[in-house]
């Protein structure tokens, strides 16, 4: 049984992708997954700052493409988590340094010994993106709650039907419910409204995300963390489980009812 | 179009001719790889003709997917001419295209002009462009753009970003959040209905409308009614679709009135 491969895409830059696959690909593998995180980002990497794996960098995804090493060689494995490699991106080259048969390529190489392997896509809709859809079994769109990000992603998701990747699932990141609560930020229902696609998980605004992408620790190591929690649970939903979507909430619900309400769902 | 019997087969099953706009490849019935083929051979013959030129491909009622226009354009790169244009009766195909970033329309007179001769196939609607119409059921997501001559009936939401235009009429059973323009040959009579009009913007004909306040990028603050707009007095309005004003009112109150009458003779 091979690999399932998933791209983690947006269209607009700085949404959480690289957050996303980071913490996602950790929490598949504390749960006893193999599984690759491939950096598409040629020219901007940065997943392998994000994963904590920056300084172990040798060989690059160009240098595999390029036939410089082999594909072993530049699977970067993971000291925290047994089961967790990277595939870091070429920080001197650019998008045009990989063609998409290259990543159908190495993704169906890594097949046969992983259970996932979750690419990275750049921003944007040219050359990376085509890259990194390439391969894809699964397309996630990322988006926050905003216009302009809604609007993008709206757009990649009609790019992903066309090249009949079947249809996207969507990731709602950065979530602030005293925002919705206020009615100065769009429901997950306004953004359901308008792309029409399957929602696969919503994560919550979470400063400790900042702090983790700094110290190179995804947020899924670590317990405390709405964020980490809300990736952990798409993490299952990936695996297939149901699990039912957290509600975004910044303080306890005051109320008796919401209070058995949270007993109930943490039982 | 008269086929000379000398012909080889690649002339019979493409046609390629000049014109203002450039080269418009016109692709017959057949196989589509067959097809491919004889276009490769047309090349062949003489690559300096096309080199360095652009060319719009037109495909008649023919459904291609992504990765079928993906190929012709890859197979014109290889001979130095690039692709901007698929000419398709298939609405599906139109959107398939924009999505790739091509056009799906010369010049709107030229594409009068083009549409007026037989195509290939022989085949085509027996009346005037405008009277003809598609039918399409899907999203048209934000950067996709449909183009016909004649009438548009569209099954499903028009996002903000996206692009409906019509030499007819123009009906979306969704939501209308995108640009519409119907009567674009300069019909001012032509209509727009939606079962939620809130175009960024509408055109008919000459005419040109906003949504007012910019209400299209908030989340509809009450349940819309169905609408039609239609230019009055020099300029567009629109009109609540509602029984009461529609032609059927007095008919309907009419029907009433008679079965009261009958039922209070029966008792």
């Amino acid at each position: 049984m091979g690999a399932t491969v998933i791209t983690i895409t947006s269209g607009k830059g700085g949404v959480g992708k690289t957050t996303a696959v980071a913490n996602l690909s950790t929490a598949l593998a504390l749960s006893g997954k193999r599984v690759v995180a491939i950096d598409a980002d040629i020219g901007l990497r940065n997943l392998d700052v994000v994963m904590g794996l920056e300084n172990r960098i040798v060989y690059d995804l160009v240098h595999v493409v390029e036939g410089a090493c082999r594909l072993r060689q530049a699977l970067i494995k993971d000291k925290r988590v047994e089961t967790l490699y990277l595939i870091p991106a070429a920080q001197s080259r650019d998008k045009n340094a990989v063609r998409p048969q290259d990543m159908i390529d190495v993704c169906d190489q890594l097949r046969p010994d992983f259970d996932f392997v979750l690419i990275d896509s750049p921003a944007g809709i040219e050359q990376g993106f085509k890259n990194a859809i390439a391969p894809a079994d699964q397309v996630c769109i990322i988006t926050t709650p905003e216009v302009s990000s809604v609007r993008d992603a709206d757009r990649v998701v009609g790019l992903v039907e066309a090249s009949e990747k079947g249809p996207p699932r969507l990731i709602i990141n950065r979530l602030r419910a005293r925002m919705i609560e206020r009615g100065d930020m769009l429901d997950t229902a306004d953004v359901i409204d308008v792309l029409a696609v399957d929602l696969l998980g919503i994560v919550p605004e979470d400063e400790a995300i900042i702090i983790s992408t700094n110290r190179g620790v995804p947020a899924v190591m670590e317990d405390g963390s709405r964020a980490g929690e809300a990736f952990r649970h798409i993490a299952a939903r990936l695996m297939g489980q149901a699990i039912p979507f957290m509600t975004i909430q910044e303080r306890p619900a005051p109320s008796l009812f919401g209070r058995i309400a949270r007993l109930w769902r943490s039982a | 179009m008269v086929y000379s019997l000398v012909d080889t087969m690649s002339q019979t099953y493409i046609n390629i001719k000049g014109t203002s706009d450039g080269l418009v490849i016109y692709v017959g019935a057949g196989d589509w790889n067959t097809l491919l083929t004889a276009l490769e051979a047309r090349l062949d013959k003489t690559p300096s003709f096309f080199r360095g030129g652009r060319v719009a491909l037109h495909i008649g009622p023919r459904h291609l997917t992504a990765a079928q226009i993906e190929t012709v354009g890859e197979l014109l790169k290889r001979y130095q001419v690039s692709l901007w244009a698929v000419l398709s009766e298939s609405g599906e195909t139109q959107a398939v295209a924009s999505a790739l970033g091509l056009e799906t329309s010369l010049a709107a007179p030229l594409v009068a002009r083009l549409t007026g001769k037989p195509a290939d196939e022989g085949g085509g609607e027996g009346g005037p462009p405008e009277e003809s119409a598609i039918l399409v059921k899907r999203i048209l997501r934000s950067g996709q753009r449909i183009h016909h001559e004649g009438n548009v009936a569209l099954i499903g939401d028009v996002n903000p970003g996206a692009e409906i235009s019509a030499g007819g009429d123009v009906l979306v059973w969704g939501r209308l959040r995108g640009t519409v323009h119907a009567g674009a040959g300069g019909n001012d009579q032509a209509i727009v209905c939606a079962l939620a009009l809130s175009p960024t913007l509408l055109r008919i004909g000459h005419y040109m409308a906003r949504t007012p306040g910019g209400e299209a990028r908030q989340p509809e603050a009450q349940p819309s009614v169905p609408e039609m707009a239609f230019v009055h007095d020099g300029q567009i309005v629109a009109e609540p679709w509602r029984e009461s004003d529609s032609l059927y009112g007095d008919w309907h109150s009419d029907l009433l009135r008679r079965a009261a009458n009958t039922l209070s003779t029966w008792f």
